[in-house]
C-alpha cells in the first residue's frame, strides 16, 4: 500500500473528528457559550490571566503537549503491525484525546481556571486529590527517566545528532539573554537562531561525536544519562528566561518545519508501506497487543499530561469559552497528526520487509530509531538531501523534545517534593537545592534501576509510562463526568473512555506485572505494584464518586 | 494587493506581534513572579529598620519609602501578615 493513502485516509479522519464531533460535543454536551466572561477577563492581570489570541493559544497549547511521547509510543508500537497503531492513533485522538484536552480546559474555565489538581479536590473528592497528585508524581519520574534513556540511545546511534543536540542550548540561552536585555527585535534572532540550528544539524555528520563503549566503570549510555541528569539538574534551577523559554520556542517552530518536511516528502515520494499491516510473526517476547497497545501509545491517542497544561496555562488565558474547542480539540489533533508522521516513518521508511525486521528485532527495540532510520530515508527520497543530514535533523528533533520535557519534567518534580515539604513541615526539602536532588536522584535511581545504563533495556518502562499518564488521563475524564453529571447533560462521551482506559490500564499493569515476575525482574515488579496500587485507587475511586454525585443528582430533582 | 513599502511593513508588524505572543505567553507568569520575589526582597530591605530588623542602608532606603508605600499593603499581605506590622504606619 502506498504511504500516502494512509496519509490521506489518517488526516481526513482527524479533520471530520474537529469538524463534526468537536462540534456535536461543542453544542450539545459542553454547550460553549461565546458571551460567558472567561477568566482571563474576569481575573485579567496582565500576568496569569491573559485574553490571548487563539491562534497564538493553539500554538503554545500544541507545543507544550507534542512532546517525544507521541513519536516513540507509535515508534514502539508498529512492532504489531501499522494497523492497530493507526487505529488507535486516530480513533483515539478523535474520540479520547480531543474531548479530554478540550474537556479540559472548558471544566477548567468554568471553574474560575482551577488547576485539574485542585478541581478534583473540589468536583470529585479530598481523597481523589491526594490519588492526584501520587500519579503526577509517578508519571514524572517515569518521563524524566524514560526520555534520559532515549536521549542517550539517539546519541549513541547517531553521533552525528550531538553538535546540534548540546549546540541549541548554547544557541538557545544567547537568545535567551538578548531577549531579555531587549538588545534587539524577535524576529531577527528567530531566523538566526533556527538557521543556526540547522546549520550545526548540517555540520553534524562531518564532526560526529561518540563515547567510547566504556568510559571508566561506565558504559556509554549511562555516561549519556548521567550527563543529561545533571543537565537537567542545572536547567531546571536556572531562571525561566536563560534557558527554558528560548529553548522552547525554538523547539516549537523546528517542529513546525519537520513535521511539513516529512509530510512533504511523504508526498512527493509516495513511498510503500512495507511493515505488514497486522504482524502475525512478532518477535519472541512481544507482548500482546491488547491491552499493551493502549498503554504503548499514550500520547498520540490520549494522554493526562495534556490536562496538565490545559488546566494551568491555557484555561487562564481562553479567550472566549467558544475557543477551547480549537485550541483543545485542534491541538489533540496536531499531536496526532505527528503520531501519524511516526507511523507512515517507522513503516514506510523501509526498503524491504527485511529492513523493517532488522531494527524490529525486540519488544522496545525498534522505537524512535526506526522513526528516525525511515523517516530519514523518507526525506532523503523526497527532498534529495543526504540521508545521513536527514537523520540528524529527525534525531535532534526527537532528542530536542525529550530534552525540553526533562527540563519541565525536573522542575514540577521539584515542585511536588517542595509542596511535600511545605505539608510535612520539613524544612530543608522546601529549598530549591536539596528539592532538585531528590527529584534528580527519584528519577536516576527509576533510570538506572530499569537498565537504562544497558541500553535499550531502560525501555522496558515505556508502557509503565504510559499506563501512569492513562491515569492521569482517567482522573481528569472522571472530573469532567461528574461536572457533566451535575449539569444534568449526558455522560456517555467522557465516560466510555473513561472506563475503556481503566479497564485496559489495569489489564496491562498485571500482564506487565507477570512478564516482570517470570524474568525476575524484581525492581521494575516492584514499580509495577505501585503502579497498580494507584490504578486500583483510582478505579474505586471512579466507582464510588460517580455512584455519589448520581444520587446527589437525583435527590435534589 | 500591490506589494508595497507598507503591506511588507504591516506584514512584519504582525509577524512581529505573533512571535512576540508565541515567545511571551507561556513564561509570563512564571517570570512576573519571580519578578515579584525580587521586589519582595527590595522592600525587606527598604522598610526593615521600620521592624526592627537593622540595616545599614536605611539611610538611603528611608527617601524610597513614599514611593513604596502604594505596594506596602500588598507586600505585607503577601508575606503573611494579615494587618499592616507597624504600629504607627496603618494602612488597612
Amino acid at each position: 500500500m502506498n504511504a500516502i493513502m494512509l496519509m490521506v485516509v489518517g488526516l481526513g479522519g482527524l479533520a471530520l473528528g474537529y469538524i463534526f464531533y468537536s462540534r456535536f460535543i461543542a453544542e450539545k454536551i459542553y454547550q460553549l457559550d461565546p458571551d460567558f466572561r472567561t477568566p482571563a477577563h474576569e481575573f485579567k492581570d496582565g500576568v496569569d490571566y491573559v485574553p490571548t489570541n487563539r491562534l497564538v493559544l493553539w500554538g503554545h497549547h500544541f507545543t507544550s503537549v507534542a512532546g517525544a511521547a507521541p513519536i516513540v509510543g507509535p515508534a514502539v508500537a508498529v512492532i504489531w503491525g501499522w494497523g492497530p497503531a493507526f487505529v488507535w492513533v486516530i480513533l483515539g485522538t478523535i474520540f479520547f484525546a480531543g474531548i479530554h484536552d478540550f474537556g479540559a480546559i472548558w471544566a477548567s474555565t468554568r471553574n474560575k481556571a482551577k488547576s485539574m489538581g485542585a478541581l478534583t479536590g473540589d468536583v470529585v473528592s479530598a481523597r481523589a486529590r491526594s490519588i492526584f497528585m501520587i500519579v503526577i508524581f509517578l508519571v514524572l519520574l517515569m518521563v524524566n527517566a524514560v526520555f534520559a534513556v532515549v536521549i542517550s540511545n539517539l546519541l549513541i546511534a547517531y553521533p552525528s545528532a550531538v553538535l546540534a543536540v548540546w549546540g541549541t542550548i548554547i544557541v538557545a540561552s544567547i537568545i535567551g539573554v538578548i531577549i531579555y536585555q531587549q538588545y534587539t527585535s524577535l524576529p531577527l534572532v528567530t531566523v538566526v537562531g533556527v538557521l543556526s540550528l540547522y546549520l550545526m544539524v548540517g555540520m553534524g555528520p562531518v564532526v560526529p561525536f561518540e563515547f567510547p563503549e566504556m568510559v571508566g566503570p561506565l558504559s556509554n549510555s549511562a555516561t549519556w544519562i548521567l550527563i543529561l541528569f545533571a543537565y537537567a539538574f542545572i536547567a531546571s534551577l536556572l531562571p525561566v528566561w536563560v534557558l527554558l523559554q528560548p529553548r522552547d520556542y525554538i523547539n516549537g517552530i523546528q517542529l513546525f518545519i519537520a513535521l511539513g518536511v516529512l509530510y512533504g516528502a511523504v508526498l512527493l515520494t509516495g513511498p510503500t508501506v512495507v511493515a505488514p499491516m497486522f504482524n502475525t510473526d512478532v518477535p519472541a517476547g512481544t507482548p500482546s497487543l491488547i491491552p499493551l497497545l493502549f498503554v504503548t501509545i499514550a500520547c498520540g491517542a490520549i494522554s493526562g499530561f495534556h490536562g496538565l497544561v490545559a488546566s494551568g496555562t491555557t484555561s487562564k488565558q481562553i479567550n472566549r469559552e467558544t475557543d477551547a474547542r480549537f485550541v483543545g480539540y485542534f491541538g489533540s489533533v496536531g499531536e496526532g497528526t505527528l503520531a501519524l508522521a511516526t507511523i507512515i516513518a517507522a513503516s514506510a521508511g523501509f526498503a524491504t520487509l527485511g529492513d523493517w525486521q532488522a531494527i524490529y528485532t525486540s519488544f522496545g527495540a525498534g522505537g524512535v530509531e526506526a522513526f528516525v532510520a525511515g523517516g530519514a530515508r523518507i526525506i532523503s527520497q523526497g527532498w534529495g538531501m543526504s540521508e545521513e543530514v536527514a537523520a540528524t535533523l529527525l534525531a535532534v528533533m526527537a532528542c530536542l523534545f525529550a530534552g525540553t520535557t526533562m527540563d519541565t519534567g525536573i522542575r514540577l518534580q521539584r515542585y511536588i517534593f517542595q509542596e511535600w515539604g511545605q505539608i510535612y513541615n520539613i524544612g530543608w526539602m522546601r529549598r530549591n537545592l536539596p528539592a532538585t536532588v531528590l527529584a534528580v536522584g527519584a528519577c536516576l535511581l527509576l533510570a538506572f534501576g530499569a537498565g537504562g545504563a544497558e541500553g535499550a533495556g531502560g525501555m522496558l518502562i515505556w508502557p509503565l509510562f504510559g499506563t501512569t499518564n492513562q491515569l492521569l488521563a482517567g482522573l481528569t475524564l472522571l472530573v469532567i463526568t461528574v461536572i457533566l453529571i451535575h449539569k444534568g447533560r449526558p455522560i456517555i462521551y467522557t465516560l466510555a473512555p473513561l472506563l475503556f482506559l481503566l479497564v485496559m490500564t489495569i489489564f496491562a499493569l498485571l500482564v506487565q506485572l507477570r512478564t516482570f515476575f517470570e524474568a525476575g525482574d524484581w525492581f521494575l515488579f516492584a514499580v509495577d505494584v505501585l503502579v497498580l496500587v494507584a490504578a486500583i485507587l483510582v478505579a474505586l475511586e471512579c466507582a464510588a464518586s460517580l455512584r455519589r454525585h448520581s444520587a446527589e443528582v437525583r435527590r435534589q430533582s | 494587493m500591490p506589494l508595497d513599502r507598507h503591506t511588507i511593513a504591516d506584514w512584519l508588524r504582525k509577524a512581529t506581534y505573533v512571535a512576540e505572543e508565541v515567545y511571551s505567553a507561556p513564561y509570563r507568569s512564571a517570570i512576573a513572579r519571580a519578578k515579584r520575589d525580587e521586589d519582595d526582597l527590595f522592600m525587606l530591605m527598604v522598610f526593615s529598620e521600620m521592624m526592627g530588623v537593622p540595616n545599614p542602608a536605611s539611610y538611603y532606603t528611608l527617601e524610597l519609602q513614599p514611593l513604596l508605600l502604594e505596594r506596602f499593603h500588598d507586600w505585607h499581605k503577601r508575606m503573611g501578615m494579615e494587618h499592616s506590622p507597624l504600629d504607627h504606619f496603618k494602612c488597612c
